[in-house]
């Protein structure tokens, strides 16, 4: 590979952020066309990536545009990046709604240098996550991620900010520190920091230091909280609720998607023995999650908290997914993260569009808006039914490969049982999406509410985008499966799928 | 006689004087502080030539091996210069504050870094015991050198308790000896060599003499449960001091645990895990106090005060490490010794900005640093990077070290440890951040910013730069503290 393509989607954001910093805070126009222009750029070359992928199957398992320098001799560390069927559409994901987050985030005026530079920061972190393959980088990436979230929140938030900023950092700081005690375990059970060859020649290449399923479980912890699984998920309503419009949809978009290829990648793929021996359980806490979290979510009177619920349930799908262990459920699990993505983010930007121009968050407030802002109502609409699955969007796609591919994977024992709990939180999904949208637009008009602002120009540019996606990734799923297949396949194949 | 190889301590000592000398006659009291730099920057220009140009030469045991001369006693030359250096740039604007005795002031700084420079070389209980006891004095001095009420107070405590401490390290020494009849380091790892498992167990002196010695040390590096003295000495000694207690003292003791601890303990297994057990214990009690009680503070110094106990903790998992690998084999040192040099360049960082800030609003109290991210954007990111790497995240230094002393940890089967430092880092994160909170989304007081001069500034850059470098590409370091550690077991 000539040109370093992913080192330049990695670091053009931070870049841009240090770019920010030097530019004069009264300058907003310049902060915020750096910022496009410094996440349009790796967008259009993700896009590139993406297209360019070698989708044929003799590349399953291959790890494409792969770059590996040596780091710290002393540790063995490599500077390598590369990304496979996996982390592909999640990279681009994340260049996508980091591009989005710049735009939803057009109005913000308080101190604008600083929240964009924090933004930047943020989407370099969260892409080196994914498409970093030695354990040492991954580690930092997914440290790095909490200084911005931590500053984005505090800062720019609303509500009990301060206590939801500080409960987002000690909770991914008390997951990543079992994550560390995991890493080094593997890294001296198995001599080596990279993840392919880890993965590859298995744990039986050095003499064991400690169980293996002992590290799986140091490693899923801090996925399980990022994710975030039951019980573990306490931190994320008050973090997306209190978290400014484009964090948000930056959190629900991407960054709890860091749990879920973390498990993938590092906890089914490296300790395939440990994952099958855990998988009941596992799945036992993602049906409580499915469920629990789809009833917390009826109970919502605030628009951002309901959604925030409402990811809990849809994740629970993603572990289903996962912990099914076969090649078509984790293929669902991977699409569900990608549409969860853009589907949740666009609800969430619904959302912080609702609550800026209607100034309210309370949804027994709310109501009859469909006549004054017409544009938001079709849209929150759709991104409702995309949240519950109808078909035609990629949220049908994602649940009904997962519940498929779940209940023929015939690797975990009484899958189908669980398969058909999970399929129950469809109907409670439909429940809370449907009084959602009835509660906020429909009914009697509220003539309080005339004269507010429909979205502008912007604005519907970015909703019909992410609509766009929705409806392409729902229509054709095989868009993204087939790159997604090349990098599950090899995986499933552990588990003789 | 190798002269040559003593040349370090040499110019140290004639600094010393010539700085004590010159404030005699010179009015303009900036030039001691550029003569006590420019001898500093001597020893550690000699001591990297002795590095690089004699290492054929190297290990030497000078003065009747009272002295060993080796690439571990530079990495500690080094360090220690370079902190004085700091420490002195840092002093810059504080000493002027002095009436009197700036002359001493510098002066004693070279004399501690001279005592701490032996502790490092020392391979022998007289000598180690010796140059101690010349870095405490001076210590002592330093602290008390604001003379109001809490300083006086802060080195009145600090000495009695040093001086306890250090009689209980003499008496540990004493049964050491008695029950060896060697002084020399190596001589007495032979003899307890000699003496066989079965002669170890049935001789309890020996051990009781460990004990001994690891609380005499205990109260050097400010560990639970020696570190009464922290909170009260931090807050009440000129902060410059503080900074330099905090760093060099630590440095210091260190250096001595790892060559006593190494040379004359480190066999039999069963004599080396006895003890690595006693700085697991230790290393887990310092980290849960060091910083659980951080969490109330209000007052930055002594919180950092805390903070320099918990940090003492993960250094000590190192010394855990070193005493549960099996003889000779090269484990953990190198670790500690980059631990160390990274929590050196983290913490001078942050207490340059606590000087800067209290120079100007003459306070030490967190509540005060409100709104400092509007009133000095600069300072308040260089202590905000600061904290990051104390807490242990990337990309700051504290994340390598820490990583780096973890995974050795590892490696002789701590997880247990390694678990409990890391979870203390998470208890960690809630002290620091609420600092770095309060700069930057609190109000400030006035809008008036926080001015500096030019030495401290340079200094704070320095420290910056560094905690970044050994953050990003800490493979340079991490080889140098290799070599340096090989010394042990090579």
């Amino acid at each position: 590979m000539d040109f370093n393509y992913l080192s330049t989607i990695l670091f053009l954001p931070a870049a841009g952020a240090i770019i920010i910093a030097f530019i004069s805070s009264r300058n907003e126009k310049a902060i915020k066309w750096t910022a496009f222009i410094f996440t349009a750029v790796p967008l259009v070359l993700a896009i590139y990536l993406f297209c360019a992928f070698d989708r044929s199957l003799s590349a399953a398992g291959t790890i494409q545009f792969e770059e590996k320098y040596l780091w710290i001799a002393p540790l063995s560390a490599h500077y390598h990046l590369g990304v496979d069927g996996l982390s592909m559409p999640l990279v681009l994901l994340t260049a996508f709604l980091g591009f989005l987050a710049v735009l939803i985030s057009w109005k913000i005026h308080e101190r604008p240098r600083e929240y964009f530079a924090w933004l930047l920061l943020l989407e370099t972190s969260i892409i080196g996550v994914f498409a970093s393959l030695d354990l040492l980088l991954f580690f930092i990436m997914w440290e790095i991620e909490v200084i911005p979230m931590y500053f984005l929140i505090s800062i720019w938030g609303s509500g009990r900010r301060d206590y939801s900023a500080i409960k987002y950092v000690l909770y991914t700081l008390f997951g990543s520190a079992f994550m560390l005690a995991g890493i080094l375990s593997l890294y001296f059970t198995t001599g080596s920091l990279s993840m392919p060859d880890i993965a590859n020649q298995g744990l039986g290449m050095v003499q064991a230091i400690m169980p293996a399923g002992a590290i799986f479980w140091l490693l899923f912890i801090g996925f399980a909280i990022k994710l975030p699984m039951f019980p573990f998920h306490t931190w994320l309503p008050d973090a997306h609720t209190d978290a400014p419009t484009a964090v948000s949809v930056m959190l629900a978009g991407v960054l709890i998607k860091m749990g879920g290829y973390g498990m993938i990648r590092l906890c089914v793929f490296m300790f395939p023995g440990p994952a099958q021996d855990y998988a009941q359980l596992l799945i036992i806490l993602a049906l409580i999650g499915i469920l629990y979290g789809a009833a917390v979510t009826l109970m919502q009177t605030d628009i951002k908290r309901m959604i925030a619920y409402s990811s809990i349930s849809h994740m629970g799908y993603v572990l289903l997914g996962i912990f099914a262990l076969g090649q078509v459920s984790l293929t669902g699990a991977a699409l569900q993260m990608f549409s969860h993505g853009v589907v949740t983010g666009l609800l969430f930007a619904m959302a912080g569009l609702v609550i800026h121009n209607i100034e309210t968050r309370d949804l027994r407030q709310l109501g009859g808006l469909a006549r004054q802002v017409p544009t938001m109502t079709v849209v929150f609409s759709v991104a409702g039914l995309a949240s519950l699955g109808l078909p035609l969007t990629s949220g049908f796609a994602a649940e009904f490969l997962i519940f498929l591919g779940s209940f023929n994977s015939g690797v975990v024992p009484n899958i189908e049982i669980y398969t058909l709990i999970a399929v129950v939180g469809v109907v409670l999904t439909a429940g809370y999406i449907l009084w959602l949208i009835q509660q906020a637009f429909y009914g009697p008009v509220n003539k309080n509410f005339d004269g507010v602002k429909d979205a502008d120009g912007l604005e519907k540019f970015y909703m019909y985008v992410l609509v766009a996606v929705i409806m392409l990734v729902g229509i054709y799923p095989a868009v993204l499966t087939d790159v997604f297949k090349l990098g599950i396949s090899p995986i499933a194949g552990l588990f003789g799928g | 006689m190798n002269l040559h190889l003593f040349v370090p301590e040499i110019t140290m000592a004639a600094f010393a004087v010539l700085v004590i000398l010159l404030d005699l006659f010179v009015r303009q009291k900036a030039v001691l502080r550029g003569v006590s730099i420019i001898g500093l920057l001597a020893v550690i220009g000699y001591s990297l030539g002795m590095w690089n140009g004699i290492s054929d030469e190297l290990p030497a045991f000078i003065f009747n091996s009272m002295l060993a001369v080796d690439n571990f006693s530079l990495f500690f030359k080094i360090l220690l210069a370079a902190i004085a250096v700091l420490v002195i740039l840092a002093s810059a604007d504080y000493a002027s504050k002095f009436t009197r005795f700036q002359g001493e002031y510098y002066a004693l700084i070279l004399l501690s870094a001279l005592g701490m420079m032996l502790m490092a070389a020392a391979s022998d209980l007289i000598s180690l015991y010796i140059s101690l006891e010349l870095a405490s004095i001076s210590l002592y001095v330093l602290v008390s050198f604001l003379k109001d009420r809490k300083s006086t107070e802060a080195s009145l405590k600090y000495l009695l308790l040093g001086a306890i401490a250090s009689a209980v390290l003499l008496y540990g020494m004493a049964l050491v000896f008695g029950v060896t009849g060697q002084t020399q380091l190596d001589a007495v790892a032979a003899s307890i060599q000699s003496m066989g498992l079965g002669g170890l167990v049935d001789n309890p002196a020996l051990l009781i003499g460990i004990v001994l010695m690891i609380a005499g040390l205990g109260f050097k590096i400010a560990a639970v449960p020696f570190q009464m003295w922290v909170p009260d000495v931090y807050e009440g000694a000129p902060t410059p001091i503080t900074a330099y207690l905090s760093v060099a003292s630590k440095a210091a003791g260190f250096a001595f645990i790892l060559r006593i601890f190494y040379s004359a303990f480190g066999m039999p297994d069963w004599l080396s895990q006895n003890w690595g057990m006693i700085f697991a214990v230790l290393a887990v009690f310092s980290m849960f106090i060091g910083n659980i009680v951080a969490i109330p503070q209000t007052n930055i110094k002594r919180m950092l005060g805390y903070s320099s106990i918990a940090q003492a903790g993960y250094l000590m998992v190192g010394l855990a490490t070193l005493g549960f690998a099996s003889a000779g084999a090269i484990a953990g040192q190198s670790t500690i010794l980059f631990f160390l040099a990274s929590y050196t360049v983290t913490n001078l960082g942050a207490f340059i900005v606590v000087i800067a800030i209290s120079n100007k609003i003459n306070s030490d109290n967190i509540e005060d640093y409100s709104g400092m991210g509007k009133r000095s954007p600069v300072l308040a990111l260089a202590l905000t990077l600061c904290l990051v790497s104390l807490i242990g995240m990337p990309p700051a230094a504290g994340f390598m070290a820490k990583f780096y002393i973890f995974s050795a940890a590892v490696q002789q089967d701590l997880i247990w440890l390694v678990v409990i430092a890391v979870i203390n880092s998470v208890i960690s994160a809630y002290y620091y951040l609420r600092v770095v909170k309060v700069m930057w989304f609190g109000e400030p007081a006035t809008p008036e910013n926080v001015p500096s001069t030019v030495a401290p500034r340079v200094a704070l850059i320095i420290s910056c730069l560094f905690v970044l470098l050994l953050g990003i590409i800490p493979g340079q370091l991490m080889k140098l503290a290799e070599i340096a550690g090989k010394i042990f077991g090579g």
